[in-house]
């Protein structure tokens, strides 16, 4: 749609200084309901395609290569024209779902939490096998000195410290989670240096160069680099392994039905879950695929409002 | 040392500061934290230095139209750029003006990326705008500045009643034509570099790719989209010429179309909820309730972000500021025809020495060329967590770009025939004469540094760009904007702080006529 812009300029700074005074919820509804007449058109362009991304967690660039594979498996299940569309990071991604850009998405545990909050009615629908129990290992440079245990390692306080990206749930969200239960305080206050690698195989060459003495990582990222010989057990290796907790899953706009038909989340819902070719599976990477709701992710609800990632009262 | 000088010569005044700014950058360097605590970084440096020696292309279609994509948002940012930034240089001598440029200069491009790509997605209009924005303000302040000290004699041969646009554009504007049609060229250098950057969002340019490879490890892949970058900004200079520029614009706005599906409801959410703050959406504005808990968010904010963010950030910034000078100084004669033509290579004829320089200036190029990102991660390895891999990484960079500066400037000075070589012709001859240009560009490169302080995160230096990054990545979109307003203020005032330094050590940005 085209813009006039002096006039939207004029109603957008209306509306902003309306909605901070917020004297009248009726003047924003009157404004909105005049503008969202217009943006139909817009929607119903795009409603033609459904679209879905992933987040970007590894091995970026075959993302492309792996879920067009699995656009094509959807699209001979459900009928419609499906297209996968890659994003940079976990951000973007919920960004593009709660923006109506993806209608479904393959999110990690937090990623998941932050976009069905924003975007009321959407439903996790699948996880992974091995999403029921995912977990973290903390890793450590040998000259740390601290050597693998099966209760927290308390050795750990005053090294230095790296996350993965700040929105990961198994690179950032589960380990600040222990390590605030065991040791007692945030992060920036028990460590020396606190860094966010930004991935998960970043977090793993710091640690294994000695940039960092310890770092947490997706166990399911640690364990395929182990398997292609990319790690060098004599310099890092696994000092912890978390307890389980649910992770990644996908996650479905609630309003599917009204563009696709009645029965489309259903009909999504059992594509995924019957999906058991090993090359697909291998995209992900996952053994196969179970059902999941929203309520089976209020652990990961919890901990990321504990640690003030989320807010509580939204 | 200026105690020994009985007169307050102006060559005083610029020692003075020159010292003031680096005892402030030795205090700054007691107060951080620059412990080097390397460990064994040789196994992954071998495997960068292996992937750098032995680029290999993944895909072709790939690498072209992401190097077409590249271009193509550089050269319509600089044009939206040069044009928004030239009208808002017609009144740059009005503070309001100048506190506009100054405001749209200080978010960077990635910040301005993401604030579009929430209503308008990953569209070539959220790239377009993302470069656009910035860079005109850039752009008039350079203008500005150029008009503001263009040679007065011009204007006062004129009567001084009538003083309207003609008088601007036929007294002004042919003189500072020529400066600015250069700057304007080297800003599509800079373009490109950001548009590169823009990838690191999501953008589908040569960042896009190199970031992804070097996320993944795959040295060899990210090696082939870095030389692809080199390769257009080394190359810059041999096709992009004014008589072609019409072709090359119709070109980008023909393959890259700026567009996008702005959808209203996007925006208003946007503007009526997600940047008004949290405990503002949906109270009253006037009851006292409203009011102590927009006062304990912001309380809160402050305490947590706002005020370590301000200290990190100016002490970063402080020290980068310095050593980039540092840096500049010794790199610029790597670009200076004053000494690669005169050095050991005189004499052989203007080929050789116009290939020596070509070669400084690669080197330079190179320098510059190399996100700070890179920078910093390779640093990490290198040194581990601490500030000096943001030193060196922002040093590196700026330093490069102020050295081929300040290299190109010195080729506007006119040596007497028996001037002296080497260290005494740098010392004695070429440095006193292009101080005042240095400490000009420095002063320009000082609100960039602040700028760039942001994208440092993987060394977990908490910035106000750390802070913002964080805020974009949990969705408070409102403290993000409050953030980016609190370091636009410290960038107006770095701004308006350079400008009273300008002014007193009257620095002129112009080439002197010697």
């Amino acid at each position: 749609m085209r813009i006039q812009p002096v006039r939207n300029l004029v109603t957008l700074t209306l509306l902003f200084i309306i909605s901070i005074s917020s004297a009248s919820s009726f003047g924003i509804s009157t404004v909105a309901a005049v503008v969202s007449a217009s943006a139909v058109d817009a929607d119903a362009a795009s409603a033609k395609t459904f679209v879905f991304t992933a987040i970007p967690d590894q091995d970026e660039a075959n993302l492309q290569e792996r879920f067009n594979k699995v656009a094509d498996y959807l699209q001979g299940q459900l009928g419609v024209e499906v297209r996968y569309i890659p994003v940079k990071s976990y951000a973007a991604a919920v960004t593009a779902f709660r923006n109506n850009q993806v209608q479904l998405a393959w999110f990690g545990g937090l990623s998941g939490v932050q976009a069905r909050r924003l975007v009321p009615g959407s439903q996790a629908i699948a996880q992974g096998y091995e999403d029921q129990f995912f977990s973290s290992y903390f890793i450590a440079h040998h000259s740390s000195g601290v050597e693998t245990s099966a209760s927290f390692p308390q050795a750990m306080a005053a090294k230095t410290f790296t996350f993965g990206s700040k929105g990961s749930t198994s690179g950032r969200l589960m380990p600040e989670y222990y390590i605030r239960q065991y040791l007692g305080d945030t992060p920036d206050k028990l460590f020396s240096k606190v860094g966010y690698s930004g991935d998960h195989s970043r977090t793993i060459a710091l640690v294994q160069s000695g940039a960092y003495q310890i770092g947490a990582v997706n166990y399911k990222v640690w364990d395929s680099q182990l398997a292609a010989g990319k790690i060098d057990t004599s310099k890092v290796k696994v000092i912890w392994q978390t307890p389980t907790y649910p992770d990644y899953q996908w996650t479905v706009r609630g309003d599917v039905n009204e563009s696709w038909g009645a029965d489309f989340q259903a009909r999504l819902s059992r594509a995924l879950l019957d999906m058991d070719d090993a090359d697909l599976l291998a995209s992900f990477p996952r053994s196969a695929f179970v059902s999941a709701t929203n309520t089976l992710y209020q652990p990961i609800v919890d901990t990321a409002i504990a640690i003030g990632l989320i807010d509580a009262d939204q | 040392m200026s105690t020994t000088h009985p007169t307050n010569t102006s060559a005083s005044a610029l020692r003075n500061l020159s010292l003031w700014f680096a005892v402030s950058a030795l205090l700054c360097l007691f107060i951080i934290d620059i412990d080097i605590s390397t460990t064994d970084p040789w196994a992954e440096l071998g495997l960068m230095t292996a992937g750098a020696l032995s680029p290999s292309v993944w895909s072709w279609p790939t690498l072209i139209s992401s190097l077409a994509n590249t271009f193509a948002f550089a050269l319509q940012g600089v044009t939206f750029g040069a044009i928004g930034g030239f009208c808002l240089a017609l009144g740059y001598r009005f503070t309001l003006v100048r506190a506009f440029c100054a405001f749209i200069r200080s978010i960077h491009e990635l910040f301005w990326a993401l604030l579009f790509m929430q209503v308008a997605g990953l569209s070539s209009l959220t790239g377009l705008l993302a470069i656009a924005i910035p860079y005109a303000g850039t752009l008039a302040k350079i203008y500005g500045e150029l008009f503001e000290e263009v040679d007065p004699a011009a204007a006062n041969n004129l009567p001084r009643s009538g003083r309207n646009l003609s008088y601007f554009f036929y007294t002004v504007l042919p003189l500072a034509w020529r400066s600015m049609a250069s700057y304007t060229s080297y800003r599509v250098e800079c373009a490109i570099r950001s548009s590169a950057i823009l990838g690191f969002v999501g953008l589908p340019t040569l960042g896009f790719h190199l970031e992804t490879a070097l996320s993944d490890g795959n040295y060899s892949e990210a090696a082939a989209f870095f030389y692809a970058l080199l390769l257009l900004i080394g190359s810059l200079r041999l096709w992009l010429h004014l008589r072609l520029l019409p072709v090359y614009l119709i070109a980008v706005f023909y393959y890259l179309p700026p567009q996008a599906t702005i959808s209203w409801q996007l925006l208003v959410r946007f503007v009526s909820e997600d940047i008004v703050p949290t405990p503002l959406r949906g109270q009253s504005l006037y009851s006292g309730e409203t009011l102590n808990s927009v006062g304990h968010w912001f309380n809160l904010l402050w305490q947590q972000q706002i005020w370590p963010g301000l200290i990190n950030t100016l002490l970063l910034g402080q020290i980068s500021l310095v050593f980039t000078g540092l840096l500049a100084l010794a790199l610029l004669p790597l670009n200076s025809s004053l000494f690669i033509s005169r050095g050991r290579f005189m004499g052989r004829g203007r080929l050789l020495s116009g290939w020596t320089r070509g070669a400084g200036d690669s080197i330079l190029i190179l320098l510059r060329s190399l996100p700070e990102y890179l920078l910093a991660f390779v640093g990490l390895l290198i040194l581990g967590p601490s500030m000096l891999p943001a030193i060196l990484a922002l040093g590196i960079h700026n330093g490069a770009i102020i050295g081929h500066l300040l290299g190109r400037y010195t080729d506007e000075i006119n040596l007497r025939v028996d001037a002296s070589r080497g260290a005494t012709l740098y010392f004695y001859e070429v440095l006193p004469r292009i101080y005042r240009q240095f400490l000009a560009f420095l002063f320009y490169r000082w609100e960039v540094i602040l700028r760039e302080t942001a994208i440092l995160g993987i060394l977990g230096i908490a910035t106000l760009g750390f802070y913002i990054d964080s805020a974009f990545e949990t969705f408070r979109f409102d403290v993000a904007l409050l953030l980016i307003l609190v370091s636009a203020a410290l960038n107006m005032a770095v701004d308006q702080f350079a400008r009273y330094l300008r002014r007193r050590l009257q620095l002129k940005t112009t080439p002197e006529s010697l």
